[in-house]
Order: structure tokens, then C-alpha cells, then sequence
């Protein structure tokens, strides 16, 4: 009798179940199988990359001649440009990581993630890691164009610090898209709206093209629950001359903070994500599709 | 004309009206129908206000808070009138994205008896209602809390209503250009009008005088409708305020409103043969009915 699976191709059925991958290897594959369509998908796809540098550098423009209108100082413009760079992490988390969950429920995928055997949360892992390698990309493209057309000067004071500030706000931030996400598990067609109303807000309440410190102090420590507030505040200190006397904190207390924002976001998307996809399967939102 | 050539180009304008009306009530339940009143009218009011707000903290930290200085009501109308055109262009033309990805009812409205065309324009009229509610409540906020000099008796209001007026049948004309474009376009065709109301923006002196542009950019500007649509506002809300800048003083207002309404016209009959042609392609390659999942 022939065999029904094509030559070449492994059988997935014929494997014994011992062979199988399962605990932290399966969660390990999981993370890599969905990390993957991000990284390559914009290879593939070149518009979206061109979009995604495109529309960000449009608004950094903008905002650079506004500050050059207003006859601002050199560093404002610096600091626009990398606000710019940082929307494009932002743009990441709020359509591709949060509302993520509500496009697979569109698309039906989300029910397959259910059923199979592997944790919702190595996937949504994947999904962050793979968008914040397909981000990180354009958000460097972003910084050498806006420095090459704007001269934008750079005095580094710190590149481990700078380091450690980037790696730990992403964390946090990707940590808190993970958390989000479990929350859009159970929106239907609210979800886009959501995701599009944090945009500008958060733009502003971060301070994505001016000093977190022009706000009043209590304001500031507010939004300092947004990974990117802190992080944007404390890599403007590192790299800009005038960044230290417009820091909201000293980059090392700030550095503190993303620590723990990390460690809650992440713990916070664990215990989220578990409980509410209980909550989505007990209520039948896992294949609902309200349009 | 003949008699059954009368009755012909009269059943295309009913027809036309007739789709014009059910698509902005289409429109207006599409964008409104998912929250309670009150969450839509945050929802419609807070994103405009905060992309207003941050220019209002730029220009405070740099100026000390100088919101008398001429320069801070050109950028601040500016950019609230500006929302028109976020709201009207892509209001139009995200109507085919919604229909054919989303909804997946394009190829229906296809084989109905309406017209494309007013169905489209029909679809931005929710856009703009909320649109002009963002831009109402913004220039309000602005008069009220940041002393933007708009003095209801001094202001030309015939200039202002005409204007406005020419100004948003100007910016439907462009959404239908783009809607035209995207019918032909399957993968992200959404960036399509977010993308050109960035580069307008940009290059419109919509928040900063033309004249901050490197001088080889600033042509760009001279051929965009905005620009001296978004003047003509200004000058009619703050005549002396507005004109106190270089860029455009040379044209009078009635220079503006000729060269605003020859743009209009010439984007209007652009858009009519674009989206004739643009139709017609998308019936030959088959993506009026495309989903492209993304």
C-alpha cells in the first residue's frame, strides 16, 4: 500500500509520541514558529516596510520644522527623531501584539492556537520577539534617515546603560502588549478602535516628541506606567548634550523602574492570559465574529 | 438633448443621490454602532485633542507659554482644520478597504442598482460629521483656554462658510481619487491615504509657515489645494493674524478662493476619469472581490 504522505515530507502521525517535543522544548519551538512569519513576512511583503518608515518619517518631519519654526534647540529636533524611531515600537505593540489576538479571532486562527498543544503565551512571546526584530529594523532606519536629513548630533555618554535601557523598556513594553492582548481576547470589533484611540494619547502622555519633564511631576510618574516614557527619557539623557537637565528622573532610578515594570508586565501577562482565556472559552468568544 | 437622453441623465442623478444618502447612513451606523454615545463622543473627541495637545506643549516649552505670538494660532487652526483631511480623504476611500476586506460586500454593491461613486462619497459623510465635531470642539478649546484670537463679529463668516465648503468637496474629490487607486490595489492600500495626508501635512504649511521648508520643497506646497485652502480658513477667522506671513501674502483672498476653486475643479475631473478607468481595471483583473487577509 503507498503511503498516503509524499515523499520527503515527514509524518507527523507515523512520529512516536515520545519523540515529541513537549515542556520548555515545545514552548522554545512555539516561540521560534511564530517569531518566524514576523521576521520574514517583511522580507516578503515590501510595502509594509516602506509604509512603516514612510508615515513615521512624515510626522518627525513635520514636527522638526515646527521646532524649527518656533526656533527650539538643536536637541529638540534630536529628540523627535528618536520619538519618531520609538512610534514605531508603539504602532507594534498596539496592532501587533494587543489587537493581535482580535485579527486571529477575525481570521479564525485563534481556536487552532487553542487546541493546539502548546501555551498561548510561548505564541504571544513569538509574536513580540519576531515584531520586536521586524521594528527594531525600521525603527534604525528611522534614526539614520531623520540624523542624516536633520544633522542630528549625538553625544553618547553611556553605551551600556543605553543598552540596558532599550533591552528593558522593550521587555517591559512588548511584557505589556503580552498583557494587553489577553485583555482583547474578549473585544470584537471595539478592538480596532481601541488600539487606534491609544495612539495620539500615548504619544502625547509619553512624551514622544518633547521632555516627559515638561510635564507637571505627578503627570509625568503617571505615564511613566508606559514603558516607552521612561525608556524614551532615559536614552534622550544618554545621547543628547542637553538630555541630563531635561531628564524627569536620573537614568539609574529610571532604570529601576523598567526592572519592575518588566517583572509585572510579564507576571501580569501569565496570570491575565490564563484567566482570560477561561473567561473567552466559558463566554464562547474564542470563534465569535461580530462585525 | 432628447427627450429619452432628459429622462436617462435624470435617473442618473436620482440614482446617484439615492446611493449618496443610504452610504452616509450606512456610513454614520458603521462608525458609530459599536459603543454607547457617550464612549463614541470621547472616542471621536480625545484622539484629536491629544495630537493637538502635543503641538500646544511644543510650542509652550520652546516659547514660554507665548501663546499671543502670531504664529501659535497658524499652526494651532491649521492643524484643527486639518483634521478635515484625514477625515473627509480617507473617509472615502477607506470605504472600499472596509466593503472589500472587511465587510466583503464590495462585489455586492457592484451588482446593485446604485452608483459607485456617490456610494463612496456617501461613506466619508460619517467621517466628516465626526471630523467636524473633532475640529469644533479643538478650535473652541483653543479660543476658550489658549486665547486664540477668533472674534465672532470680526470674523469673515461668507469667506469662512464658502471656503469651507470648497474646501471639503476638494478633499471627497481626493478621497475618491485614492478610493479609485485602491480599488487596483489589494495588500495595504490602507497606507495609501495615511501616507498622503502625512506627505500633505507636511508639505501643505499646515502647522508651520511653507517658508520653514528648504526652498526646493516648498513648490510642492504652491500645488496642493490645502495650502491655500487652510489659508483662506485663517485669514477668515484671524484676517491680520494670518496674513502677518510671508508665504502667501501676496494673493488676496479672492486670488485664493479663484485658485482653490480651479484646483477643485481639476481634482474633481481627475477623479472622474480616474475612477472610470481605475474601474474598469479593477473589473478586468478581478480584485473587486479580492481579500487579501491582511
Amino acid at each position: 500500500m503507498n503511503s498516503p504522505v509524499p515523499r520527503g515530507q515527514i509524518n507527523v502521525l507515523a512520529e512516536p509520541v515520545s519523540n515529541k517535543a513537549t515542556g520548555w522544548r515545545l514552548f522554545v519551538k512555539t516561540v521560534i514558529a511564530r517569531a518566524y512569519p514576523r521576521i520574514i513576512g517583511q522580507q516578503r511583503e515590501k510595502s509594509w516596510m516602506f509604509f512603516d518608515i514612510f508615515l513615521p518619517m512624515m510626522a518627525v518631519s513635520a514636527y522638526v520644522f515646527v521646532y524649527r519654526a518656533i526656533g527650539a534647540p538643536e536637541d529638540y529636533v534630536g529628540f523627535v527623531v528618536m520619538g519618531g524611531a520609538m512610534t514605531a515600537f508603539w504602532l507594534n505593540v498596539l496592532w501587533g501584539m494587543s489587537s493581535q489576538l482580535y485579527w486571529e479571532k477575525e481570521n479564525g486562527n485563534l481556536a487552532l492556537y487553542i487546541i493546539a498543544p502548546n501555551q498561548l503565551m510561548a505564541i504571544l512571546l513569538g509574536m513580540a520577539l519576531g515584531g520586536m526584530v521586524a521594528t527594531a529594523l525600521r525603527a534604525v532606519v528611522i534614526i539614520l534617515l531623520g540624523t542624516l536629513l536633520f544633522n542630528v548630533q549625538f553625544v553618547v555618554i553611556s553605551f551600556f546603560q543605553l543598552l540596558a535601557v532599550f533591552l528593558l523598556a522593550m521587555v517591559a513594553l512588548y511584557g505589556m502588549g503580552m498583557m494587553t492582548s489577553s485583555l482583547f481576547l474578549l473585544l470584537s470589533r471595539e478592538a480596532w478602535h481601541i488600539s487606534s484611540l491609544a495612539q495620539e494619547p500615548i504619544y502625547l502622555a509619553s512624551g514622544f516628541y518633547f521632555p516627559i519633564k515638561s510635564f507637571p511631576y505627578w503627570v509625568a510618574a503617571t505615564a511613566s506606567i508606559i514603558p516607552l516614557t521612561l525608556g524614551l527619557d532615559a536614552m534622550r539623557q544618554l545621547v543628547f548634550p542637553t538630555g541630563a537637565t531635561l531628564g524627569f528622573l536620573s537614568v539609574g532610578i529610571e532604570i529601576g523602574i523598567l526592572l519592575v515594570l518588566c517583572v509585572v508586565f510579564l507576571t501580569g501577562a501569565r496570570v491575565l492570559l490564563a484567566h482570560m482565556e477561561k473567561l473567552a472559552i466559558r463566554e464562547g468568544r474564542l470563534t465569535e465574529s461580530r462585525r | 438633448m432628447t427627450a429619452l437622453q432628459h429622462i436617462s441623465t435624470n435617473r442618473r442623478w436620482v440614482e446617484g443621490w439615492r446611493s449618496f444618502k443610504m452610504a452616509a447612513w450606512l456610513g454614520w451606523q458603521i462608525e458609530s454602532n459599536w459603543a454607547d454615545p457617550l464612549l463614541f463622543f470621547i472616542y471621536s473627541v480625545v484622539k484629536p485633542l491629544a495630537s493637538t495637545a502635543i503641538l500646544v506643549v511644543m510650542y509652550g516649552i520652546i516659547t514660554n507659554s507665548n501663546f499671543s505670538d502670531p504664529l501659535f494660532p497658524y499652526i494651532y487652526l491649521g492643524n484643527a482644520f486639518y483634521m478635515y483631511v484625514g477625515a473627509v480623504m480617507g473617509g472615502v476611500s477607506w470605504a472600499v478597504i472596509d466593503d472589500r476586506e472587511h465587510y466583503k460586500t464590495l462585489k455586492y454593491l457592484y451588482v446593485a442598482p446604485i452608483r459607485i461613486p456617490a456610494y463612496l462619497l456617501g461613506r466619508g459623510v460619517a467621517r466628516f460629521l465626526t471630523g467636524s465635531l473633532s475640529v469644533l470642539i479643538t478650535v473652541l478649546a483653543g479660543v476658550l483656554f489658549l486665547k486664540i484670537p477668533i472674534n465672532p463679529l470680526q470674523a469673515n463668516w461668507p469667506l469662512f462658510l464658502l471656503s469651507l465648503l470648497i474646501g471639503v468637496v476638494m478633499l471627497a474629490m481626493m478621497g475618491l481619487l485614492l478610493g479609485s487607486v485602491t480599488l487596483l490595489l489589494v495588500h495595504h492600500s490602507w497606507g495609501i491615504a495615511e501616507g498622503l495626508a502625512g506627505a500633505l501635512y507636511l508639505f501643505s504649511g499646515a502647522i508651520f509657515p511653507l517658508d520653514v521648508l528648504p526652498a526646493w520643497l516648498r513648490p510642492v506646497g504652491f500645488l496642493m489645494p490645502i495650502t491655500y485652502w487652510l489659508e483662506l480658513l485663517r485669514r477668515s477667522l484671524v484676517g491680520d493674524i494670518a496674513q502677518a506671513f510671508p508665504t502667501l501674502v501676496g494673493f488676496s483672498n479672492l486670488e485664493l478662493l479663484a485658485i482653490l476653486i480651479g484646483l477643485t475643479l481639476i481634482f474633481g475631473c481627475i477623479s472622474v476619469f480616474v475612477f472610470r478607468w481605475c474601474d474598469h481595471q479593477a473589473r478586468e483583473r478581478g480584485t473587486i472581490d479580492m481579500t487579501s487577509h491582511y
